[in-house]
């Protein structure tokens, strides 16, 4: 099905099914623990043998040699592979790193040996006795110091010229020059880890020269292409099975070691092997959220209105990488007729910087809301207000774009009515309650809504069921869920009567699970599949498929009416399609908004900051399931204090890599940290998104948090803080002065 | 991991003989040393599991103190009457640590022992004294943060992790031991933690098979019992900077630190300085301090987070 013009009124109006809260389908599997994970698929493969990955010591250079033979005597180990045993393989299409094979070394941990043994503890305990001798690089660890060899990336992330790259409109320096109110302020963000809790993991078996790997992925289309290329196999001879998911972030989007050598340790054993990466090698042998520093300029009128506006971000990333691209928001949320991004990539030898939920927005929006704080102050005006007068319907660089939707200014207004905004003092560092600093502090939410192609086949069985099946997968955030909802809607049947069967590559390719566009485009994949199972349906049962509509279980046009199940009582009905979307993105521009208003308390004394309150209002088309679309803004808004308050991997720049690879010491946030937090959802249908109306939500509610968070506690005390995250140490020197 | 023997033992006497054996830990609640075996930082070939003494005991000493059994769990330690109400400090300092499924497990001895929380420690691919003697200190001019300010080498700047003993150090505690020939010791606490030196790898004063059988407190002082545990997110994490304080009402009192040294920090001579307010206080206990660029906060940290308990013992 081509989605290329505005959804009209569908079957999923009814919205008897979809736009219910409804508690996740496989819910019960996971909390009685009955829903297998990677690691746990014991009964796919029999005789399975347990690797373990050992990870490079040094952060750049070469492998000289590796003494395996201790480690080959060592009790219970089946076979040894290492890097030198083969040249460097070919990386998949979405790597930037290499992922095993031949002597370099690009960065700390990355694969250089799996052990294969009967137990986990012997194969840890073998790879532990490979002694390795390096030659160590000089490498590049340090974000600032690479800065005078950055070169100018698009907004693609392709190397051009600065003047190609750089996006103008209008004449940025002339107007900031003459603002009469100005602001010019660098804010820096760290490199931060994915920390699902489910590390990556897979199962690899051989079949001839057969592949099947049970693993943990966002992506399994990505993943089966990417591993035939890496091992040199047709993708028809890898299948990738990957039904749960124990988190990702954008972690598991990209083929990962642990499938590579999962495959390699299976092929050498001549057995199935399982295995998992060790907690330290998520943070370096897999992918991070980069760095950044950025700088911001503003420039506007006495009457607040912004005249000029500059947003540059700085990132890293090891050769033929990727820039963050913390400006992209800065394109779209705010008016401004002269305007200049511009971003800039430096190669490091970090472990690969890559895609973190909300890519480009969530580090972008935790500077430019801080800056829209402080421009406010400076212009005497109220943060919620400054914003609301900037609005704009249009995209700020072609007018002749506008908005499928855009609510931002209702979002702010009910967010301020429900959170008592009023009720803030202005003056910075007035409000203390004992020992406590207390302050208020919003941002704006934004975040692009992508759409892309997804399909499915949808069969309705001689049982009557409904079934459905894509290689849409589940990550934690309710696909099983919505994807339920929308057949049941469709084909006018009861949840109970559908089943769905995700992640498994020999389904139909769907979107996959990343930037927010998995919910929207995976459930208007399964609604074009199911457009099609209707008009089967209908030529069986001699209707019109036109005239035809399904509820309550039966087919029903005029005064004719059939139970569904009839259709397939003799056989079998089987129909597929994908949805595949036109221009309607580039007509509109495509955008979800939210207003988050935060309340902090901090100590006088010692600067530790408590989250006292959240509230996300939310503006994001068509809810598929207020249930699952509230936990991933509950969740993201944890993630946002987070990315606030501690998230920060250390680089040492010395020998590269990061210091706090485990979660004792990557803190995110515990229970303790997380107070009330409320979400609203403003009702919304975005009929140009897709025929389901719905767009993106999960990454939405990252997306302006860590602002809030920060301006709170410059409301509170009084220190502003541009260098992320936001800790103690970085208050204290402002505190009252009361020891 | 690497493989290792196990055994149970009945008695102290028996365990500190069967420690003689090279190669041999005790286990108690495993909760340290399991982690450490995993990462193959503590390799033994032996382990001898001193869960099944009957260790677990609080009994009243002759002297109107409290004797704790050295496999006493911190959570039951930290429930007990009497502790809660003659010795808060301890109590408090225990529910400030760990999580409540470590605290079941942690055990008295254990707690005392634990090892360092040096992010290099960890990495086997990285050069550590601590770890192995004579290779270096990567965390000197690298990620130094949580390191320590005061106290510390040049071949060592690692802080002793835990809150129990911060509590212990401001109560005078004594570390009651037995060795594998049968003799017993009575380690005054401020004497069982050592600086680093130039041995960093000897985290206490304990000599090798050395058991420990209780730890003994003295009689109560009174006084208001204060334990602020400063860090980066409100729970289950290892201090910045913690204050273990004991304030009687004519404004005296004893404070020692967590967070910032290889041993809890007690300065007994500064105490003195208490009723003039925590700037002279710290002044005085942190006097000498060496921080690095990246910890140096924490020597304004200690002096704000004693300036909030003074303010609230005065409340
Ligand atoms: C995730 C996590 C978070 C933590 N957070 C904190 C925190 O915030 N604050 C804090 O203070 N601690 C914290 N801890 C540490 C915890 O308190 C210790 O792990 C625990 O107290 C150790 O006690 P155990 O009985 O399990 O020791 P074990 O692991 O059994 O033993 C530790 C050491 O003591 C030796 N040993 C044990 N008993 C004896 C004995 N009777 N005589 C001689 N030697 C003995 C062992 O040989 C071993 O070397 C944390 C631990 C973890 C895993
Ligand atoms: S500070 Fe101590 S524990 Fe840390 S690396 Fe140096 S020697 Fe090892």
């Amino acid at each position: 099905m081509k989605f290329d013009t505005p959804a009209t009124s569908n079957p999923i109006d009814q919205l008897k099914v979809v736009g219910r809260p409804t508690t996740r389908i496989e819910g019960p599997l996971k909390t009685t623990g009955r829903a297998p994970y990677a690691y746990e698929r014991h009964d796919v493969a029999p005789n399975q043998a347990y690797g373990h990955v050992l990870g490079a010591g040094i952060g750049k250079g070469r492998v000289v040699s590796m003494e395996t033979d201790a480690a080959r005597a060592a009790p219970g180990v089946i076979a040894i592979v290492t890097t030198l045993d083969m040249a460097q393989l070919p990386k998949g299409k979405m790597n930037t790193a290499f992922l095993f094979g031949g002597a370099e070394i690009q960065h700390y941990h990355q694969a250089i040996a799996v052990v294969v043994a009967e137990s986990f503890e012997q194969a840890r305990d073998a790879a532990g006795l490979i002694r390795v001798e390096y030659a160590r690089g000089e490498g590049r660890f340090d974000l600032t110091a690479a800065r005078p060899q950055a070169k100018p990336v698009d907004a693609d992330g392709k190397q051009a010229s600065a003047e190609e790259a750089d996006e103008r409109v209008g004449d940025f320096e002339g107007a900031f020059a003459r603002a009469e109110v100005t602001l010019d302020e660098s804010y820096t963000t760290p490199d931060e880890s994915h920390a699902m809790m489910e590390p990556h993991a897979t199962i690899a078996a051989w079949d001839g020269g057969k592949l099947t790997i049970w693993t943990s992925t966002q992506m399994v289309a990505w993943w089966r292409r990417d591993l035939a290329i890496t091992l040199g196999l047709k993708p028809e001879d890898v299948r990738v099975d990957s039904p749960y998911i124990g988190g990702g972030f954008g972690g598991k989007l990209f083929l990962r070691a642990d499938a590579v050598m999962a495959a390699l340790g299976a092929r050498a054993a001549g057995r199935p092997v399982k295995l998992a990466l060790a907690r330290p090698q998520v943070a370096n042998n897999t992918t991070h959220r980069p760095a950044t520093i950025q700088r911001i300029r503003i420039g506007a009128g006495r009457d607040g209105r912004i005249t000029a506006i500059a947003h540059e971000s700085l990132s890293g990333d090891l050769p033929d990488g990727q820039p963050e691209t913390a400006v992209s928001q800065t394109k779209l949320l705010y008016a401004g007729a002269n305007r200049l991004i511009a971003m800039r990539l430096a190669e490091l030898d970090l472990p690969e910087g890559n895609s973190m939920r909300a890519p480009g927005e969530a580090p972008g929006m935790m500077a430019l809301e801080v800056a829209m704080d402080e421009m406010a102050e400076r212009l005497g005006l109220d943060p919620v207000e400054f914003r609301i007068l900037n609005d704009t319907q249009v995209d700020p660089s072609d007018p002749s774009r506008p908005f499928s939707q855009r609510q931002l200014i209702r979002c702010l207004r009910e967010g301020a009515e429900r959170f008592g905004w009023a009720q803030r003092n202005a003056s910075p560092g007035r409000q203390r309650n004992g020992r406590w600093l207390t302050g208020l502090g919003m941002a704006a939410g934004f975040r692009n809504n992508l759409v892309v192609k997804s399909g499915a086949r949808v069969r309705l069985g001689t049982d009557g069921m409904v079934t459905v099946e894509t290689d849409m997968t589940d990550i934690g955030t309710g696909s099983y869920t919505i994807i339920a909802q929308t057949a049941a809607e469709m084909m006018g049947v009861g949840l109970d009567r559908v089943r769905v069967r995700l992640g498994d590559s020999d389904f139909p390719v769907s979107a996959g699970s990343g930037g927010q566009f998995g919910g929207n485009s995976s459930t208007a994949g399964v609604y074009a599949a199911c457009v099609k199972l209707r008009e089967a349906v209908a030529q069986r049962l001699g209707f019109n498929a036109a005239d035809a509509s399904f509820s309550d279980g039966e087919v029903r046009a005029g005064n004719r009416r059939v139970k569904l199940e009839e259709a397939a009582a003799a056989q079998e009905l089987v129909a597929e399609d994908r949805i595949e979307f036109g221009d309607l993105s580039k007509r509109f521009q495509q955008s979800t908004f939210a207003g988050h208003f935060v309340e902090v308390a901090v100590d006088a004394f010692t600067g530790e900051v408590r989250v006292r309150r959240m509230l996300a209002v939310c503006a994001a088309g068509r809810i598929l399931n207020p249930i699952s679309a509230r936990s991933q803004v509950i969740g993201a808004m944890t993630m946002g204090v987070g990315a606030a308050l501690m998230e920060e991997l250390a680089v040492d720049k010395r020998h590269g890599f990061f210091v706090n690879h485990d979660l004792a010491g990557y803190e995110v946030p515990v229970h303790a940290d997380i107070p009330q937090q409320e979400v609203v959802f403003l009702d919304e249908t975005d009929p140009v998104s897709s025929p389901m109306k719905a767009k993106g939500v999960g990454e939405l509610g990252l997306c302006g948090v860590g602002a809030a968070v920060a301006n709170a506690i410059y409301n509170a005390t009084g220190v502003r803080v541009r260098d992320y995250p936001v800790t103690l140490d970085k208050l204290l020197e402002g505190l009252p002065d009361i020891v | 991991m690497r493989p290792f023997t196990y055994e149970r033992v009945r008695t102290p006497s028996e365990a500190a003989a069967a420690a003689q054996r090279p190669g041999a830990r005790f286990i108690a609640g495993g909760t340290n040393l399991l982690d450490l075996m995993k990462l193959q930082i503590e390799a033994p070939t032996h382990l001898v599991d001193v869960n099944h003494l009957g260790l677990d005991r609080i009994e009243e000493t002759g002297e109107g103190g409290l004797r704790i059994g050295a496999l006493v769990r911190n959570t039951d330690l930290a429930a007990d009457a009497r502790v809660r109400r003659d010795y808060a400090v301890l109590s408090r300092a225990l529910l400030a640590g760990a999580s409540g499924q470590l605290r079941n497990k942690a055990t008295t001895a254990g707690n005392l022992l634990q090892r360092t929380r040096c992010p290099y420690f960890y990495d086997t691919a990285q050069p550590c004294n601590k770890r192995q003697p004579g290779s270096g200190c990567a965390a000197i001019g690298g990620i130094t943060r949580q390191l320590a300010v005061i106290g510390s080498s040049d071949a060592c700047i690692a802080t002793h992790p835990s809150d129990m003993a911060v509590a212990m150090r401001a109560l005078d505690a004594i570390v009651e031991t037995i060795d594998g020939e049968g003799g017993e010791r009575r380690i005054p606490i401020a004497e069982f933690h050592r600086l680093p030196g130039d041995t960093p790898h000897l985290d206490t004063t304990l000599r090798s098979g050395e058991f420990i059988t209780a730890v003994t407190l003295p009689a109560p002082v009174g006084g208001r019992h204060f334990y602020r545990k400063v860090r980066d997110r409100a729970s289950y994490a290892f201090a910045l900077v913690s204050v273990a304080a004991i304030v009687q009402p004519d404004g005296s009192g004893r404070v020692a630190l967590g967070g910032v040294a290889h041993r809890p920090w007690r300065v007994e001579a500064a105490e003195g300085e208490l009723p003039r307010g925590a700037r002279a206080a710290m002044v005085a206990i942190l006097d000498g301090a060496r921080p690095t660029h990246e910890n140096a906060f924490k020597l304004r940290l200690a002096e704000r987070t004693l300036a909030g308990v003074l303010d609230e013992a005065r409340s």
